[in-house]
């Protein structure tokens, strides 16, 4: 190891203090974003990323339409400030480019584009902050703005990265830790267990990849139960808004349900 | 054992769950029981989110919002559960608007398709095909997956209620709607993609000026019995149930054009009429209350509207002062906790 800093100590600690399995601190707001359909923004410990979405709508360009399905278009901008050095990608890079055809085949299966003929499903994806394990954050930060946005997915995505330090298999690397690390990035959908991303930049030995895969899967289902907590408590707010105007007409059933459900608050 | 724990949460997070997971917590097993009882029950309606199991395929019929896989009813938004008889749907409560025969929507202009334009997509279509026979339309965005579609036969032309379309008719198009023109309508019917048909073949529909047009989410406005309201404030409300609502100056019964003098100078008219300062503030007044009301997700209706404007001229502020935090936080708790 030499001068660089220990990946994992004679303790067991990561360089942040946390041990081999354990992930980052993860916060989750699901608030309006303008006049965008739906919103999220997700931190990963020191990755923030922040993913609008708007549609279904027409699409702006008429060659982009499919006539049985709709069109998922996925745009990324990384801030320049998000890295250590500060650095301005142009939208026409390569890795931007890259990371954006990466959302968008993830989210293909799992989205029910069919319900949609000729429309277009936007992805806007703000990169804020950078420290490791940014496809994860915005594989995350997508399946939150989609379901907030109220498009039909079959289950919800959840990504996590793993990495492997000698023999010793870690869970969502940091910037450092990607770095030096064979490492993989997984998205699972927690229900069936389907996997819809498995994606490698570096070279990782095939005796260690089942490890790590197994363990991401769990590590998939953890991250799931924070995203469920999250879109339950949002769901659960605006419900309440709305049962809490008046009663219209009374023929409509959503009001009564509405008024039963105020009891509960 | 592997166990995950978490660094501990700030104190200003939106949510507050349980941080610490154990891979045994068996907390999804619990979820479906709770589920499928609450299904159980008569009207029960319940949140649920994308992937969800609801209940047996072999029992109940997927609805909207729902899916089938490997005989599991598994709901696909993230919304509330709603049951009748035997049919299981999901409504999600943020979504673009899903039209339906009859709405009355508000909506802009953003194409004008005439026979004469060029929309030929590439440049293999030889010239021939580029004149279609079908257009003669205008393409109506109004909040919803596609863009509408407004049909030249669906809109009242001027001089005569009834007659047949003329050539003439299809080369003014655009001195009828043009590229931004907002207007109100009515769903007319649907194409076999989904699509809207809209028209506006009623005195009170067509083109919409003297005002501003506020969004709000679809849902929070419900069907009512008439979707034009006239506040006592001087203002005219359109609420389109696409969430596009149109405040304007007051018009006058008797100044609203009858069936027999049908004006095409003044129903096709650009030009605002004038409005005096304290309509202005009133609509200003009016467009601040329902941006208010549907920050803080909640439904729009004609009685919470006055009775809004009237705590707001109360409180004697101006129309901006709305828009500040504690004054909103204010003016919903009051308005709710009335009605």
């Amino acid at each position: 190891m030499g001068s660089r800093v220990e990946i994992l100590n004679q303790g067991g600690f990561r360089s942040d203090g946390r041990r081999q399995f354990e992930l980052r601190d993860m916060t989750i707001d699901l608030s309006q974003q303008g006049q965008a359909d739906g919103a999220a923004v997700v931190t990963h410990g020191l990755t923030q990323v922040m993913v609008s979405v708007f549609g279904p709508r027409e699409a702006k360009m008429r060659s982009q339409t499919i006539h049985d399905r709709a069109n998922i278009n996925v745009e990324v901008n990384i801030a320049a400030f998000s890295t250590g050095e500060r650095r301005k990608r142009t939208r026409g890079d390569k890795r931007i480019l890259e990371l954006a055809a990466t959302i968008k085949s993830t989210f293909e299966p799992v989205v029910q584009t069919n319900l949609y003929p000729r429309s277009q499903i936007d992805v806007y994806v703000q990169v804020l902050q950078q420290d490791g394990g940014l496809l994860q954050a915005c594989v995350n930060a997508t399946t939150l703005a989609l379901v907030n946005a109220g498009i039909p997915l079959l289950d919800f995505v959840c990504a996590v990265t793993g990495g492997v330090h000698s023999t010793s298999p870690l869970l969502d690397l940091t910037l450092l830790e990607e770095n030096d690390l064979p490492n993989v990035t997984v998205a699972m959908m927690p229900k069936t267990g389907k996997v819809t991303l498995v994606t490698m930049e570096t070279r990782l030995h095939v005796d260690r990849f089942e490890e790590i895969f197994r363990l991401a899967g769990d590590a998939s289902k953890v991250i799931h139960g924070e995203m469920k907590t999250a879109v339950r408590s949002r769901t659960s707010a605006l419900v309440a808004a709305m049962g809490s105007g008046p009663r219209v007409g009374g023929g409509d059933s959503a009001d009564k349900h509405g008024d039963d459900r105020m009891n509960e608050y | 054992m592997i166990t995950y724990t978490s660094f501990p949460l700030p104190p200003d997070n939106t949510y507050n769950g349980s941080r610490q997971h154990h891979l045994d917590v068996a907390e999804d097993v619990m979820m479906e029981l709770g589920d499928d009882q609450d299904l159980s029950e008569a009207g029960g309606s319940k949140l649920t989110y994308p992937g969800e199991p609801l209940t047996s395929s072999q029992a109940y019929m997927r609805g909207h919002g729902t899916y089938v896989d490997n005989e599991e009813v598994i709901a696909s938004v993230a919304g509330t559960i709603e049951r009748v008889n035997k049919l299981v749907t999901v409504r999600a409560i943020r979504t673009r608007y899903n039209p339906e025969v009859g709405d009355l929507v508000v909506g802009r202009i953003t194409e004008v398709l005439t026979t004469y334009s060029f929309r030929g997509s590439n440049n293999l279509t030889p010239r021939c095909h580029v004149r279609q026979v079908q257009p003669r339309r205008w393409k109506v965005d109004a909040n919803s997956r596609q863009d509408a579609v407004l049909m030249l036969s669906s809109v009242n032309l001027p001089g005569g209620v009834q007659r047949r379309k003329l050539e003439s008719d299809e080369l003014q198009m655009r001195t009828f709607f043009e590229e931004g023109d907002l207007l109100v309508a009515e769903v007319q019917a649907f194409f076999s993609d989904g699509a809207m048909s809209l028209h506006t073949r009623s005195l009170k529909y067509g083109k919409l000026r003297n005002g501003q047009l506020v969004t709000v989410p679809p849902i929070l406005v419900r069907r009512l019995k008439s979707h034009f309201i006239a506040l006592p404030c001087g203002v005219d409300l359109i609420l389109g149930l696409n969430g596009y609502i149109w405040v304007s100056k007051h018009v006058k019964e008797s100044e609203q054009e009858g069936e027999e003098g049908f004006d095409a100078e003044a129903v096709y008219s650009n030009q605002n009429d004038p409005i005096d300062d304290s309509t202005r503030v009133a609509i200003s007044r009016v467009t601040n209350i329902i941006l208010v009301l549907s920050s803080h997700f909640v439904p729009l209706t004609d009685t919470l509207l006055l009775e809004a404007y009237e705590w707001t001229v109360d409180q004697e502020g101006g129309a901006k002062d709305l828009l500040q935090e504690d004054v909103g936080n204010a003016l919903v708790a009051t308005v709710t906790a009335r009605l």
